[in-house]
């Protein structure tokens, strides 16, 4: 766990300057009063049957200042208040919930102040506000400027402080073409110039959706949302079915029932508790992901991300360390290691790549230290796509570095001869999952430099919490298939794709879609987009192109691959603290039955009074109790719907079953309890005699 | 001692768990149209059949035809069932020349047995003709089984196919279950019980003198081969008033053993059946074990409440103690034969599978042991349950186990591999609320109204327990009585009617429609990450659901009736 912690991004960063909580409560606090409106709340119909009820018990409740007969003016104000307090407390957690959002949103509307475009019409500049670019318009944006709105590089390079997204201060770079053109709006060039062409309209920006989605403006029930409210209201039904035959029942046994009693009995047994709290659940969620500096496009996607069976991760910066580094110098017969390492260091030392440096520090332990090529005669050779080697001429020798067939074929172009154990030295690397380096020098080679992707430290125990959560991972590399298969043992991945190329990653996944399981994966470029589309779950680099965050349905600000595992734990999370409260919310009912129930029907059957367990002290006591436990148990799972169940990394038998104890028996047993402590309370302070 | 019903229940679940495998193995082949030992003597009459009905057997059918196929047939079966009631006076094969029925307690008839609810607002004996019993009553009794085994089928298949549209064709399955199914095992049975003393004859009432000189007639007829489907087609409509108690019924205890193995033998199959279909044996076995332990639990309660007896009757002095010449306990409105072992096991039994068969009169049980009846009956009769409509409620309350508790492990809800979203919650909340909704609405009107309250045979809260079981044993397609309700007036059995054609019809629309959209759906693999639908895990989540969601609907209504009577005769007082 604490391990987790360390590999999280640090938090408060950007967008995450939260407001000070107290803020955050006086405005939840006017909110929920705000959400009363019954047009608001007729999307929830648990909470709508709760108003109304309140609405009808108001009557009652003022009925009983001019006419005694009406019912007892302390009783009936403890249920008129506590029916109001239900609706209320579940306004309040929604509001909580959203209330996280906007500090969120309000501080990135501070960044979209009013910006003014050099808008570029047949070479000529002219300045026009910002929300008048249309897509497609050309616009220059210089040193100083902010970007007015998201487009597409089209000409220049340029350094780009995009804090104001990320919350990342360094600097990146934005240049035309490739997989760095994108720009969003609201960030500010650095340094440079460049022209940008506009790919959205006003009001579509990702400033503007990153906005609504994190303000919940444009936040539409997900498909188990909404499942489940036709659960809710199912089962809101079929109580209301019992309250109203229950009357008929009671005329037949003699008394009827009086309505605000008949109300408090419906609002019990109705699930008040997840019925209140499911919205903040929601965008709770959502509101975790955020604070992981993660984007996600929909809620759908969030639920999408908890459902995943199989989870599509790029080897290099995911699995491995971004770089590769050399772990040995493997000599060809008739060489020693030290002429290797000394060949090796001096073919490296004007090679800045990690790769280089790793093999320049890896020969210090042969003595060669401190050497610095200053000497007018060393020409360095770089590395060129066209040769794949670098090198030195030095000395009148020239040293040459690189993929093997390439420097055999250099070797053998001068009249040299490939050393016999050369091929077996290379298979020994490339099956340990090494990338060898062959060396030469002039007609001779030399050996091979192994080197190693470096595993990242803990990763292999999170893919077995995955194993266990029944996640399979594929790891995606263009490595060939030795030496990927080998770094996928070390690294405890389930499987491997390699030599990937997109073309054979989009076909992945549509496999392993076609065998029902759900995909996610991670990509930046454009030619990523397409698999990002057809993914699940499809998380684009911010640092990615316009296109591949078009494609995905989520984006992280950090881009960083390894936060796939993160999003789906925090949409595993998010299910299972709706089935926690729901299983909690429908067991609560055997308590609240047995406090009521007998409560009614006192005068009619005293006998009855057998029923009354918890030894509540009246009826009137028994019913208030039910229905303040009813209103301050939302309350007190604000904290729990906010902040989600824990989530643990073991198989789901093992998880459902801890959380059936917890959440079903427990939501059994705590009432009884609870009930009987209010009821004490109520005693105690004389609200009933 | 209890020990002997003991050794009959432990005996009868034995048997169930042994029946269980072998013919749903059976019905699993028959429903997959493969061969079967029986394919000589009935695939020459299916294969006529299908000819003269020109039926295509290899096209099957989409959810929705499939259940308006359902309901054509049922509704064209109700209308002839009707006529029959209404003019069997005209008809042949009456010798007792009964009249023909009036017209509101035919509605009731002709819904209640093609509903496979069997409920009998009528006295067997007196009030229908020998046609109407052999050619309306148990043709009704074989193809309202079968009906309902068709449509367990066809939910199976949209729960087990995948990417699939159709879900079978009504007439094939319907056609199958008869020839292959019902009608050889009833023949099977009918010669047994024949061999055990149940009479079959066309022969008038005989008349008899007894030891005092009085002059009785003794009721006869056709009762074997109606007896056999009446219990193996959990049907339950006795062919005398008195149903399983009578001895030209249930002779000895064999019958009354093998009766209610009959009863329960197809209802435990389909669980087998099911496994078979989800390839997966285990998946079945949970439905069976979450209901062989309900139904056990209820024996447990109703055995026991009927074995302490009636507190007041032992403080009057009575002998409520077994012993050699006593079967001791609750006696009243129990056959001294079966005593109260016998008769509880029956009895619960009888309403935990829909059949309505009874060797004893629920009216006189103690009321705990009456709620035990009642609530079986209001879980929607899915312990066991009926033909198929067993395996439906089961099936429902599954889905919603799993979805209620589904999300605690973090994905969203999936039952056999397949998402279940708000479609298929919509479809099983109306499905739990047509029953819930029946059963409550129609007590309530009735116990507010002078017609409700006239047919009462007790007051106070006995009274209302009569009416609240008239009513769910419509709804439920239970077909029981409590036998102190009389319900043979025109509202009641109007509305009871209601109550059975909703029970049964109105419930398969969204059963269907659950079969259709599953049956669509994609297949996830499981893996370790899947909700677990096969362990003891989930049959205590299963009993939970069942009884918190199932129940606690009916714990207020049940305060003011069964519970607060039994309370009140602790402290002295009857009803």
């Amino acid at each position: 766990m604490a391990e987790r912690q360390a590999e999280r991004p640090k938090q408060a960063r950007g967008i995450k300057q939260g407001i000070a909580s107290r803020d955050l409560l006086r405005q939840a606090v006017v909110a929920s009063f705000r959400k009363l409106d019954p047009r608001e709340l007729v999307g929830n119909p648990v909470i709508f049957v709760v108003e109304v009820g309140a609405v009808v018990s108001t009557f009652y409740f003022i009925g009983s200042f001019f006419n005694p007969a009406v019912g007892s003016f302390v009783f009936l104000g403890g249920i008129w208040s506590f029916l109001w307090f239900t609706v209320l407390f579940s306004n309040f957690a929604e509001a909580m919930a959203e209330g996280r959002g906007k500090a969120q949103a309000d501080t990135l509307r501070k960044t979209k102040t009013e910006t003014v475009a050099n808008l570029v019409v047949n070479d000529q500049t002219k300045q026009v506000p910002a929300a008048q670019l249309r897509k497609g318009d050309i616009v220059k944006v210089t040193a100083g400027e902010i970007i007015p709105g998201d487009g597409e590089v089209i000409e220049g390079i340029a350094s780009v402080d995009e804090s104001a997204i990320t919350g990342e201060s360094a600097p990146v770079i934005r240049e035309s073409g490739g997989d760095r053109s994108a720009v969003t709006g609201g960030t500010r060039v650095l340094s440079d110039e460049i022209i940008v062409r506009v790919t959205s309209d006003p009001g579509q920006t990702f400033l503007d959706r990153m906005i609504a989605l994190v303000e919940g403006a444009s936040r539409q029930k997900t498909p188990n949302e909404i499942a489940l409210t036709i659960l809710l209201a199912g089962l809101t039904i079929i109580f209301l079915l019992v309250t109203v035959t229950l009357q008929a029942f009671a005329i037949y046994s003699g008394t009827a029932v009086s309505v605000p009693v008949l109300i408090a009995l419906l609002v019990c047994l109705i699930p008040t508790t997840i019925g209140g709290l499911l919205s903040s659940i929601g965008i709770a969620g959502m509101d975790r992901l955020v604070r992981h500096n993660v984007l996600a496009m929909s809620g759908r996607a969030v639920e999408a991300a908890g459902d995943v069976n199989t989870l599509l991760l790029d080897k290099t910066g995911t699995i491995t360390l971004g770089n590769r580094q050399a772990s040995a110098f493997l000599p060809v017969a008739g060489v020693t290691e030290t002429d290797l390492a000394d060949a090796a260091q001096l073919a490296s030392l004007s090679d800045e790549t990690p790769e280089g440096r790793s093999i320049v520090i890896l020969a210090k332990n042969f003595g060669f230290r401190d050497r610095h090529i200053s000497h007018p005669e060393a020409a360095f050779v770089p590395f060129s796509a066209n040769t794949r080697m670098s090198g030195i001429d030095w000395n009148g020798s020239c040293i040459r570095k690189g993929a093997g067939d390439a420097v055999i074929k250099w070797v053998t172009s001068q009249g040299g001869e490939v050393p016999p154990d050369l091929d077996s030295v290379v298979t020994s690397v490339s099956t340990t999952g090494g990338t060898p380096l062959v060396v030469a020098r002039d007609k001779d080679v030399l050996g091979v430099i192994q080197l190693k992707d470096v595993v990242k430290g803990g990763i292999k125990e999170r893919f077995d919490h995955l194993r266990a959560m029944g996640i399979r991972t594929v790891m995606i590399t263009g490595d060939n298939p030795l030496t990927a298969s080998a770094i996928a043992k070390e690294a405890g991945v389930d499987d491997f794709l390699a030599e990937a190329t997109p073309e054979n990653k989009m076909e992945l996944i549509k496999r392993e879609q076609g065998a029902g399981k759900l995909v996610a994966m991670t990509g930046d470029g454009t030619n990523d987009a397409p698999a990002l589309a057809q993914a699940d779950v499809g998380v684009a680099m911010n640092t990615g192109t316009m296109a591949a965050k078009e494609a995905g349905n989520m984006v992280d600000l950090d881009s960083n691959p390894t936060k796939l595992i993160e999003i789906v734990e925090i949409g595993k999370q998010l299910l299972m603290t709706r089935g926690a409260l729901t299983t909690f919310s429908i067991s609560n009912d055997v308590a609240k039955y047995f406090a009521i129930i007998p409560a009614i029907f006192a005068a009619t059957y005293p006998e009855l009074g057998q029923l009354n367990v918890m030894r509540l002290h009246s009826p009137e006591s028994a019913i208030l109790s039910a229905i303040v436990f009813n209103a301050l148990i939302i309350v007190a799972l604000i904290p729990l719907a906010l902040r989600g169940v824990k989530y643990r990394p073991v198989g789901a038998a093992a998880l459902l079953r801890r959380n059936l104890l917890v959440y079903g028996l427990g939501g059994v047993i705590a009432p009884f309890v609870g009930l009987k402590l209010i009821d004490v309370a109520l005693v105690l302070v004389h609200v009933v005699k | 001692m209890p020990v002997p019903s003991l050794i009959q229940a432990a005996v009868l679940v034995v048997l169930l768990a042994a029946v269980a495998p072998l013919l749903g193995g059976y019905m699993a082949r028959v429903f997959s149209g493969e061969r079967t030992f029986l394919d000589p003597v009935a695939k020459p009459v299916e294969t006529f059949v299908y000819g003269l009905c020109r039926v295509d057997a290899r096209r099957e059918m989409r959810w929705a035809t499939y259940l308006l196929t359902v309901l054509l047939f049922n509704a064209v079966g109700f209308v002839i069932l009707f006529l029959i009631l209404v003019l069997q006076g005209f008809l042949p094969l009456n010798p007792q020349h009964a009249p023909g029925m009036r017209w509101d307690l035919a509605f009731n008839t002709a819904a209640s047995f093609v509903t496979n609810t069997n409920l009998q607002n009528y006295a067997g004996e007196r009030g229908v003709s020998y046609l109407t019993q052999m050619l309306g009553l148990t043709w009704q009794n074989f193809v309202s089984a079968a009906t309902g085994a068709a449509v367990a089928v066809a939910l199976v298949r949209g729960l087990t196919r995948h990417e699939s549209k159709e879900i079978g064709n009504f007439w094939v399955d319907l056609t199958r279950s008869l020839l292959y199914v019902l009608l050889p095992i009833s023949i099977v049975l009918a010669l047994v019980l024949l061999a055990q003393g149940v009479i079959q004859s066309l022969s008038p009432n005989l008349v008899a003198t007894t030891l005092e000189g009085a002059r009785q007639a003794i009721p006869m007829g056709p009762v074997a081969s109606q007896e056999a489907i009446k219990m193996l087609g959990v049907n339950g409509g006795g062919f005398f008033n008195a149903n399983s108690a009578h001895p030209f019924e249930n002779p000895t205890p064999l019958t009354n053993l093998i009766e209610m193995l009959a009863v329960l033998s197809i209802p435990a199959s389909f669980t087998y059946l099911f496994g078979k279909y989800a390839k997966n044996q285990r998946q079945g076995w949970v439905l069976f074990t979450a209901m062989l332990l309900l139904l056990l639990a209820g024996f447990g309660v109703m055995f026991a409440s009927e074995r302490a007896g009636n507190p007041i009757l032992t403080r009057a002095g009575a002998d409520q103690v077994a012993s050699a010449t006593s079967p001791g306990g609750n006696m009243e409105g129990k056959e001294a034969r079966f005593g109260v072992g016998g008769s509880t096991l029956f009895g619960e039994m009888t309403t935990a599978a829909s059949c309505g068969a009874v060797n004893s009169t629920f009216d006189s049980y103690t009321p705990l042991g009456g709620l035990i009846a009642m609530l079986n009956i209001q879980l929607g009769e899915i312990i066991f349950g009926g033909v198929g409509a067993g395996l439906i409620g089961m099936l429902i309350f599954a889905l919603l186990a799993v979805f209620i508790a589904g999300l605690m492990v973090g994905r969203t809800p999936e039952y056999l591999g397949k998402k279940i979203e708000g479609n298929e919650m919509k479809m099983a909340m109306v499905a739990v609320l047509v029953l819930a909704s029946s059963i409550l609405a129609f007590s309530a009107i009735a116990s507010v109204t002078s017609w409700g309250l006239a047919g009462r045979l007790n007051l106070g809260p006995h009274g209302l327990s009569e009416i609240l079981y008239y009513y769910s044993s419509a709804s439920g397609n239970n077909g029981s009585a409590f036998a102190g309700y009389n319900a043979d007036s025109p509202l009641p059995n109007l509305t009871g009617g209601i109550a059975m054609l909703l029970g049964r019809f109105l419930y398969l629309v969204p059963v269907m429609a659950i079969a259709g959209s599953m049956a669509a759906k994609k297949v996830t693999p499981p893996s370790a990450g899947t909700f677990p639908t096969t362990g003891a895990l989930f049959v205590g989540l299963l009993i939970g659901v069942i009884l918190i969601v199932g129940a606690l609907t009916f714990f207020p209504v049940y305060a003011l009736g069964p519970i607060v009577e039994q309370l009140l005769m602790q402290a002295g007082r009857l009803f």
